[in-house]
């Protein structure tokens, strides 16, 4: 199987902090990770490269420090690590990241057809959720996200069945190779890699492609002058001032009464609204 | 797969960073590995770093390091829970081209220095636990094993950097366990303040630092000191008190560090400041006598993992990155020479130590730690006597000055008795002699 990994490395969400003055993000200092959700994509790549055989490539975009998070990708056990790096990407919004990706991609699937395209479910620091759809949609390949489980794939019939996450409960999906997929998380947990793979992460020349080796035509489609999207404002919320009131009491009559006059004395408009109801219904 | 290097080096704090960088540049093939995800995550200093042990190594360190503060002055203050008797030394002295000490940011520092190892040819692995040592037949330390899978790999000489606990020494029965009384356990915050209300508030320039050591009654008794020092943009504040003394009751270390951000000559320092981190250490404090062996057949260890901590100037990283230093110049100078790396050879990195700073410090203190154990009055009786001292002599009072002499005298002789005071006089000048 032939496999590519879309990864991110984000700033460490857990350790950021807000600028208290001008309220942006500050990263400096802030250590970098691998985005945790495109762990459990690195991770299924790796499972059927154990199962079927495969080359599996990573591939970012990013400023040079995202070589760290290629490389520690290699020590899980992928094969090659691409980092998509040129200042015509700088200040990419999802719709100019997913053309970048794509148009990648499909240089590498010149070389040799693509099975799968994995993507992390969505990013920590921009939570959108949209580059792996993004990326699908361009590509023009069936898209599987929020996906919990791989059942089986029929490399022969180029199928695959998947079980995918739904608010309501699971979906089981069967659809044809190529396609790309999103994992839920929690799916599996990363490997701790070999130490082969460490030195051969450590010694490994890493492929860099600009602009124009990722195969893009049109430098304005990409970056900053690529991105309608505008950040018009950034703010951290206040804290939340509500506090959880414990309700107790002798019995259960005492306690759901002396809940409803919690509620009722919280939330006045509540008790009229109920009274309303309660009189339709007894005119019904 | 087999791999093989010349050198390995467990750990990539300053002591472990020394050591693989000089073997590098030296063009040695060098492994170093780290346990941390990255080279600083695991370490915790106030931290000073004193310039003259990195220069020696890499002399253009200020143009790159991630240097915070110049410390133009230190201060030490002896507390009482009301009081502070202080000595502030500052000069101008400090603000040369070539500054001898810095505040800096462990986290960073230790990430830029692994990245020198990088640049200068070693092969740096993190996330790597190192569990033991191999050794061949003749119990010659060959290689290591970690904690990964095909997790074998070797070298003729392995140095030890893994610090304080220095598991793996252990593990091979080249030291024994650390005793309570000779490790001090520190508590660190970190206190971020706009760096111009940093420098209001402690009198400096941008990029001036101070650093504050404080002695006294705010250890309750135990053997301890707290610190302040000032970075770019917070306020580091920890304290510290040996192991041993905690676990006899009393106070817990965060306990210490609330009590010491109370206090009335801290407290304005701190004052609308956002405390974002908070980190605690062991530090090896036992001085000379607890140095354990540290070089044997194809291993050697330096830095904190060999005790190498200067308890009562507050040095360790320096004499780490020197130790580190001395080891790979033993390991070059042997290479040069075609000898193998015996312990009958590798004797040559202790006589390097014994004759420089690290050795001839840590024997002038030996007695040090001795004498404070069983003199834990200077901890608490001499600040107050001291403080109540100069506060009689600054008291307007109507006394007139000789009699106030004679009151402070009265006062020193009742706290601690004529012999009580010659003694102490005689046992302090011996234990720093």
């Amino acid at each position: 199987m032939n496999i590519v990994v879309c990864i991110k490395q984000v700033p460490d969400s857990a350790q950021i902090r807000v600028h208290p003055v001008t309220n942006t993000i500050m990263r400096q200092g802030v250590p970098t990770i691998i985005n945790p959700f495109d762990l459990f994509s690195i991770e299924e790549a790796l499972r059927l490269k154990d199962q079927f055989g495969a080359k599996i490539t990573v591939l970012t975009m990013g400023p040079k420090m995202a070589e760290q998070a290629l490389r520690k990708t290699l020590t899980f056990g992928a094969d090659e690590a691409i980092l998509l790096t040129d200042r015509a990407f700088a200040g990419s919004d999802t719709l100019a990241t997913s053309l970048t990706l794509a148009t990648a991609i499909t240089k590498i699937n010149e070389t040799k057809p693509i099975d799968i395209v994995f993507c992390g479910k969505q990013t920590i620091d921009g939570d959108t959720a949209q580059v792996g759809p993004g990326i699908a949609v361009r590509l023009g390949i069936q898209q599987l996200t929020y996906i919990s489980k791989i059942v089986s794939i029929d490399l022969d019939a180029r199928e695959i069945i998947v079980h995918r996450c739904v608010e309501s409960g699971t979906q089981v999906l069967k659809t044809k190779l190529p396609c790309l997929i999103t994992l839920f998380e929690g799916t599996n947990v990363i490997r701790f890699g070999t130490m082969t793979n460490a030195f051969r992460a450590a010694r490994y020349k890493l492929i860099e492609w600009s602009a124009t080796d990722s195969g893009i035509s049109d430098v304005s489609q990409c970056g900053l002058r690529g991105s309608p999207t505008v950040v018009k404002k950034v703010f951290a919320p206040s804290a939340r001032t509500d506090k959880t009131i414990f309700i107790s009491g002798e019995t259960p009559e005492i306690i759901s009464q002396t809940l409803i006059d919690t509620l009722f004395s919280s939330y006045p408009s509540l008790q009229k609204d109920l009274f309303d109801i309660s009189s339709q219904g007894v005119s019904k | 797969m087999t791999e093989k290097f010349d050198a390995i080096v467990v750990g990539a704090g300053p002591a472990g960073s020394a050591a693989a960088y000089v073997m590098a540049k030296a063009g040695l093939s060098v492994l170093q590995l780290e346990r941390g995800e990255y080279p600083g995550s695991k370490n915790v200093q106030g931290a000073i770093l004193y310039s003259d042990a990195l220069e020696r190594i890499i002399p253009e360190f200020r143009d790159e390091a991630p240097l915070e503060r110049n410390i133009i002055e230190q201060r030490v203050w002896m507390l009482t829970d009301k009081s502070h008797v202080g000595f502030d030394f500052r000069s101008e002295e400090f603000n040369n081209d070539k500054p001898d000490r810095y505040s800096i940011i462990r986290a960073q520092f230790d990430r830029w220095f692994c990245n020198k190892v990088k640049q200068a040819g070693a092969m740096v692995i993190c996330e790597t636990l190192v569990k033991a040592l191999i050794e061949n037949e003749h119990g010659r330390v060959i290689g290591v094993t970690t904690d990964r899978d095909d997790g074998d790999v070797f070298a003729d000489i392995v140095i030890l950097a893994d610090g304080v606990n220095s598991n793996l020494a252990r593990v091979s029965g080249y030291r024994n366990e650390l005793e309570n009384k000779n490790t001090a356990l520190v508590v660190k915050e970190m206190h971020f303040l706009r760096s111009d209300i940093i420098q209001n508030r402690f009198n400096i320039n941008e990029k001036e630092g101070v650093a504050i050591e404080v002695v006294g009654t705010l250890t309750r008794g135990k053997i301890g000191m707290g610190f302040i020092y000032t970075n770019l943009e917070f306020i580091s504040i920890g304290i510290g008190c040996m192991v041993g003394d905690f676990q006899k009751g009393g106070l817990t270390p965060y306990g210490l560090l609330d009590e010491l951000k109370e206090h009335p000559s801290v407290k304005p320092l701190l004052i609308s400041s956002e405390m974002k981190e908070y980190s605690a250490h062991l530090i090896p404090e036992g001085g000379y006598n607890a140095i354990p062996k540290i070089y044997g057949d194809g291993w050697m260890v330096v830095g904190d993992s060999a005790g190498l901590v200067n308890s009562i100037h507050r040095e360790g990283s320096n004499m780490a990155m020197t130790s580190g230093q001395f080891a790979a110049e033993t390991v070059i100078a042997l290479k040069k020479e075609f000898k193998s790396f015996s312990e009958h050879n590798l004797a040559r990195y202790k006589i390097a130590l014994d004759n420089s700073y690290v050795i001839k410090d840590l024997k002038k203190y030996k007695r040090m730690p001795n004498f404070l154990h069983k003199n834990r009055h200077f901890f608490t009786l001499y600040p107050e006597l001291i403080s109540e001292a100069i506060a009689t002599i600054l008291r307007v009072d109507g006394i007139d000055k000789k009699s106030k002499g004679k009151q402070i005298i009265r006062s020193f002789r009742k706290g601690r008795g004529l012999f009580g005071l010659i003694a102490d006089s005689i046992k302090f000048v011996r234990a720093i002699r």
